[in-house]
């Protein structure tokens, strides 16, 4: 086993899409939270397996889309200081901020870098000693774990010139926002499995329990995601609102403890701001007292203009699930990836994109990949 | 940006601290310098699934071979039945 092209096969695929027909007397709306898992349906045609009773919504979970305009103006600006080395995971890059992006002001000059890792970014300060190394500490639970190893390495090797500026957000809180809001469609969740990997499934069981919704953790492999909507529509169809893993390969109940320690020694947790969707309370980490010096946000106060966002994108309501990307007038006429006016149009783990590169237009179907992917 | 991507462990190198614990792993024939620091019963051999540079999880290959196991009893029943379409 690879652990990969294996949950690829279109015949295992089939197996499992015929196991939720037979299941299914009734029309369901399920919300996948993460935006690995949006692409992967949309790149392999997942939507076209299903019976038509199926109605699946895509969540919030592209940490992309939901970074405030005001941090990333905020990121333009300190990447534009000529002291400055902005590093940034390259999906950051194209993100539209208020008039510029990233991407603008690297072509004007600004020392701006794409970096795999946030180790690779407190190695550029250790090497560029007479510079300010700031990081795009960008990312839900998944990613936590990185950024604060990257903020307690710097601490331990006494670094000075490492800065990160945070926009951690949380997955729990954002769910219950969207269960709590009188629109909401969802009537069952797969809940993100990496973010699972790290944070354990335990706080799930009072989200399934208040809102009576079922919450399975999916993998984000075409298979992991049949296997997680089967056992979603099973609970529906019996009236269970339980948590279940389906991801059993990589989480655990309790998640990855070691990651979870540096996590809270490190972080703590704050009300932020959603691109889309406004302030959550308790949605996200800042960085905690004796850290604080690692700050981006307090080492370079910001004096910039305003936030304007386009009033023409309607991301918050694609990432609440209300709207699909190809019912926005501007999808592919005036937002498209190289000029996008918003969000979820950059990222490669925003709904837009995946519609947009995956050819799901105005109700017609995308072409399928799976066989493709599966022989690769 | 949640994307993880399982790899094999060829080496591990320990430098002092379980923070700066270190993997040599194998992801289809390319090689990367993975910490280590939140998988402390990684051992060569095993695969880990990495996020940017860390290993979040030590893969369960048991667990991995469920959903196959339960297709093949799936499709040997159904197959008999002539349902399932090939």
């Amino acid at each position: 086993m690879k652990f990969l092209s294996e949950y690829r096969d279109p015949k295992a695929a089939e197996r499992l899409a015929a196991a939720i027909r037979q299941k299914v007397t009734r029309p369901w709306t399920i919300m996948e939270i993460c935006g690995g898992q949006t692409h992967t349906i949309v790149k392999s045609g997942l939507e076209d397996l299903l019976p038509k009773e199926i109605t699946l919504v895509h969540g919030p979970g592209c940490p992309v889309c939901v970074t405030p305009i005001e941090l990333i103006d905020k990121a333009v600006a300190i990447a534009k200081r000529p002291d400055a080395i902005f590093c940034s995971f390259g999906d950051m890059l194209r993100v539209p901020g208020s008039s510029k992006s990233l991407f603008d002001a690297k072509a004007e000059g600004a020392d701006v870098r794409i970096v795999y890792s946030p180790l690779d970014a407190l190695k550029l300060a250790k090497a560029n000693p007479a510079k300010q190394v700031v990081f795009f500490a960008v990312g839900f639970e998944t990613t936590a774990p990185a950024n604060a190893m990257a903020v307690w390495q710097a601490d331990h090797d006494g670094v000075e010139n490492f800065f990160i500026l945070v926009s951690h957000v949380l997955v729990p809180p954002a769910m219950e926002a969207l269960l709590s809001s009188e629109q909401c469609v969802v009537q069952g969740f797969l809940a993100a499995g990496h973010v699972c990997t790290v944070m354990g499934f335990e706080e799930y069981f009072p989200i399934a329990e208040k809102y009576k919704v079922p919450i399975v953790v999916t993998g984000f492999e075409p298979l992991d995601l049949l296997e997680g909507i089967y056992m979603s529509v099973i609970q529906l169809e019996e009236g269970r609102h339980q948590v279940e893993n389906q991801y059993t390969r990589a989480v655990r109940r309790e998640g990855n403890r070691p990651a979870q320690k540096t996590i809270s020694e490190v972080f703590e947790i704050t009300p932020r701001q959603w691109r889309g969707l406004g302030e959550i309370p308790a949605s996200g980490f800042q960085l905690r007292g004796r850290f604080q010096k690692y700050d981006a946000n307090q080492r370079f106060p910001f004096t910039g203009e305003p936030a304007k966002e386009s009033p023409e994108c309607i991301s918050g309501l694609i990432l609440q699930g209300l709207k699909k990307p190809h019912e926005c007038a501007a999808f592919a006429v005036k937002c498209t990836p190289e000029n996008p006016l918003g969000a979820p149009m950059v990222s490669t783990e925003g709904a837009c994109a995946a519609y947009y590169h995956y050819g799901r237009r105005e109700n017609q179907s995308p072409q399928p990949e799976l066989s493709g992917s599966a022989r690769r | 940006m949640c994307l993880a991507v399982p790899g094999r462990i060829i080496e591990i190198i320990d430098r002092g601290d379980i923070a700066f614990r270190v993997g040599n792993v194998d992801f289809g024939g390319i090689r990367k310098e993975v910490n280590l620091a939140y998988t402390p019963e990684a051992e060569v051999g095993r695969y880990v699934l990495v996020h940017v540079g860390f290993a979040i999880s030590v893969i369960d290959e048991e667990e991995a071979k469920r959903v196959f196991e339960y297709l093949e009893q799936m499709g040997a029943v159904k197959e008999e039945l002539g349902e399932i379409p090939q």
